[in-house]
């Protein structure tokens, strides 16, 4: 279960990645590009940038609810969640 | 500027911050074990440590630095919007869950999971150390900030109430009362940024030539430069002689020198055919009676001058005056056709009077307003050079690996009670987060053409803007944004007491605490950090906070992401290599901001240095320099972790 919901946000990591990338690599050697149009006479550039937030949430969300079915295992009393961390840590509580 | 207390404002304001404590200390009384202490029992629910990830983030730096820094010089301030939310895409999907299955109290716990080396936790305790030092720089910077306009008293003494507030806090507090107190102020901050963001809608955009103070600047011409005597001597009485002067400041001026009283200062602006138009200036110079401002002794009295609140729309489209409310969309569109007056400033050194700092007006396009690179920090992506675009490269990358690297949101993993919920409270926090964020563009230009800021400060954007509107709005901000940021330093104290008690004292130097003893010795070093912290804040004054950040990312992606990222993904990573990346991260990093050009100019005062490295932010270097020494060092010391 651990490995894959690592593969998934690996997965997701890395489409932000190449956009969040798409935006930083524009502004720093096409910074003239950043100044277009496109739609609504708003520049690209807030276009991006608010394109960057949402799509981070929208990715966050995906991820969420991907991995919302691998929850089955019911959250330990938090007692035990700790004494199992603390074993693994070798240190006592 | 000067800034009076209101008194409606100060009521507020104390009611909101007197409840915040009251409420810290009520809950505090619950979490005097260490486990309650650092963590909280594990026991908060995941929406509430969402919201509360907002609190913790969505600090002074956010909310003064990048509305600052928008208002001042545009669009540039909103790419640190960008970046800081971009990092949590780091957090969430690469380190939550293996954060909150490996650790317990501190980072260095999740790093050392798998070696136990006394190593590893000194050096992640120095570096945790080191970079919730460096954050908490610009959190005091921005407490400073708040108080002024709001109580009227000085930058430092408002960084001494932060402080003070700040260790009683913690002291009598812990991660209880700091989580729920960050979550009742991130939920208020995102609600009132959004109420203000409103009404920055409703009121549109107005042509203006002066401030919200009545003044109006002069702008004179076009006239030929022949004429600029003639021209001046029309609004400007008892002047003996005019200089002009091409080139020693970043604009042409011209001086006027007049029989009694102090020069004043006008820019040129080149017209293209030979004529210019002339631009009213204002002044600042210390002398032997105290300050002048605009040639007279600063000061409300009269005889005496202060300087003028500025920022406003000079021209809007198809010659309108005014444009009603705006929606979400043509609030952009408007200003991309429009003009604003920014205000920059040089500083003139004249023999035998002391310096003179310059502030004058930019005219500038909306479309330039509202597009990356106008900032000087970012002016480099609009050059040839190609160091310029280096820099703006290795910022972006600190603020994506800055976030997931940083200890005061890392230690937040264990305060809830298993993976799941730190899953889901990271994608609460990036909701909240984000929507901020998407606001602070609209604040940010909100305030630029608010009439309302002072040239002397980015920093007071935001608050200034909320004063413009309404003074309870003001109040309420101020008292929010306070709160805001007592919470994230209570929560840096935190993570550094964190450190010094589990790694350095408890680990390192073999010291046997029982529960109570390690409250204690944290709260020990929750008192000293917290100096630390009131010293910098002061010495630190009058620099951009999100710009402060930015460093505090580029030292934490540099030191901690690594081995965060390394352990998770690399088998082969020996405790030799974890601790090797953590001290060349940490080291070189911070080696490189202080011997940068930025340090020796803002902090050190030596404006001419050229510093020694090729630009200002590290992060393109040292956090591959990071990943690349645990790796070698991990080859070489394999054999003898085998």
């Amino acid at each position: 279960m651990e490995s894959k919901n690592a593969r998934l946000g690996l997965q997701l990591f890395s489409v932000y990645l190449l956009f969040y990338g798409g935006f930083v690599f524009i502004s720093a050697f096409k910074a003239e590009w950043m100044e277009a149009t496109p739609v609504a006479g708003i520049n690209l550039a807030i276009l991006y940038g608010f394109g960057l937030i949402i799509s981070a949430l929208v990715l966050a969300l995906i991820y969420g609810v991907t991995c919302k079915g691998e929850d089955e295992v019911p959250a330990p009393p938090s007692t035990d969640a700790k004494s199992a961390t603390a074993a693994k840590n070798g240190e006592s509580a | 500027m000067i800034y009076e207390a209101s008194s409606e404002a100060v009521i507020l304001f104390l009611l909101f911050v007197g409840f915040t404590l009251g409420l810290s200390f009520w809950l505090g009384r619950k979490g005097q074990s260490s486990e309650g202490y650092f963590a909280a029992h594990g026991q908060i629910p995941w929406f509430v440590n969402g919201i509360a990830f907002a609190g913790d983030y969505l600090s002074a730096a956010s909310f003064l630095g990048i509305c600052g820094m928008i208002a001042v010089y545009g669009y540039d301030g909103f790419l640190y919007s960008i970046g800081y939310l971009a990092g949590w895409i780091v957090a969430l999907f690469v380190v939550a869950e293996p954060m909150k299955r490996l650790g317990k109290f501190t980072f260095a716990d999740a790093l050392d999971a798998k070696f136990n080396s006394k190593g590893i936790k000194l050096a992640a305790g120095i570096s945790t150390l080191a970079v919730s030092i460096f954050y908490l720089i610009p959190q005091m910077v921005g407490a400073g900030v708040l108080v002024q306009p709001l109580l009227g008293f000085d930058h430092w003494v408002g960084v001494v109430i932060v402080g003070t507030v700040v260790i009683l806090v913690v002291v009598t507090a812990g991660m209880v009362s700091t989580t729920w107190v960050q979550f009742l102020k991130g939920s208020l901050l995102v609600i009132f940024s959004a109420i203000l963001t409103w009404m920055i809608l409703e009121r549109g955009f107005e042509v203006q030539t002066g401030g919200i103070d009545g003044h109006q600047f002069k702008i004179l011409g076009p006239v030929e430069i022949d004429d600029i005597p003639e021209a001046i001597s029309a609004v400007d009485l008892g002047i003996t002689d005019t200089q002009i002067n091409m080139e020693s400041a970043a604009v042409p001026f011209v001086r006027i020198n007049h029989a009694e009283g102090a020069p004043t200062y006008w820019t040129m602006l080149d017209n293209g055919d030979g004529t210019v138009k002339l631009l009213e200036t204002q002044t600042r110079r210390i002398v032997a009676e105290g300050e002048l401002v605009n040639g007279q002794l600063k000061g409300t009295e009269k005889g005496q001058a202060e300087l003028h609140p500025v920022g406003y729309v000079s021209k809007l489209p198809d010659g309108k005056q005014k444009t009603g409310p705006l929606g979400l969309a043509s609030f952009f569109s408007t200003l991309q056709n429009s003009e604003v007056v920014l205000w920059n400033h040089f500083d003139l050194k004249i023999e035998g009077e002391s310096d003179t700092r310059v502030y004058y007006q930019k005219p500038t396009l909306g479309s330039q307003v509202l597009r990356p690179g106008e900032h000087p920090k970012f002016a480099g992506i609009r050059k040839e050079s190609f160091v310029g675009k280096l820099n703006f490269l290795s910022l972006m990358l600190a603020l994506f690996c800055g976030t997931a690297s940083l200890p005061h949101i890392l230690i937040r993993y264990y305060t809830v009670k298993d993976e799941s919920s730190a899953r889901k409270s990271t994608i609460v926090g990036i909701a909240a987060i984000g929507f901020f964020y998407v606001l602070t563009l609209y604040l940010g230009l909100g305030a630029m053409t608010s009439g309302a800021l002072d040239v002397t400060d980015s920093n007071m954007a935001a608050p200034l803007l909320a004063r413009s509107m309404n003074t309870w709005l003001f109040a309420a901000i101020s008292a929010i944004a306070f709160t805001t940021v007592l919470g994230t330093v209570s929560g840096l104290i935190l993570a550094s007491a964190g450190a010094v008690t589990h790694d350095l004292m408890g680990t390192v130097f073999g010291m046997e605490m029982d529960d109570q003893k390690k409250v204690r010795v944290a709260k020990i070093s929750s008192v000293i950090v917290g100096v630390i912290a009131i010293v910098l804040g002061i010495l630190f004054e009058g620099m951009n906070v999100s710009y402060l950040v930015g460093w505090a990312f580029s030292v934490a992606a540099s030191a901690n992401l690594p081995s965060l990222v390394m352990i998770l993904f690399w088998k082969g990573v020996t405790k030799e290599g974890v601790i090797a990346a953590l001290i060349v991260g940490m080291v070189s990093s911070l080696g490189w901001i202080l011997l940068s050009a930025d340090t020796f100019k803002e902090v050190y005062h030596m404006v001419d240095h050229p510093g020694y490295t090729p630009f200002g932010q590290p992060g393109i270097v040292t956090i591959p320099l990071g990943f690349i020494t645990l790796i070698l060092v991990s080859l070489m010391t394999k054999k003898t972790a085998e």
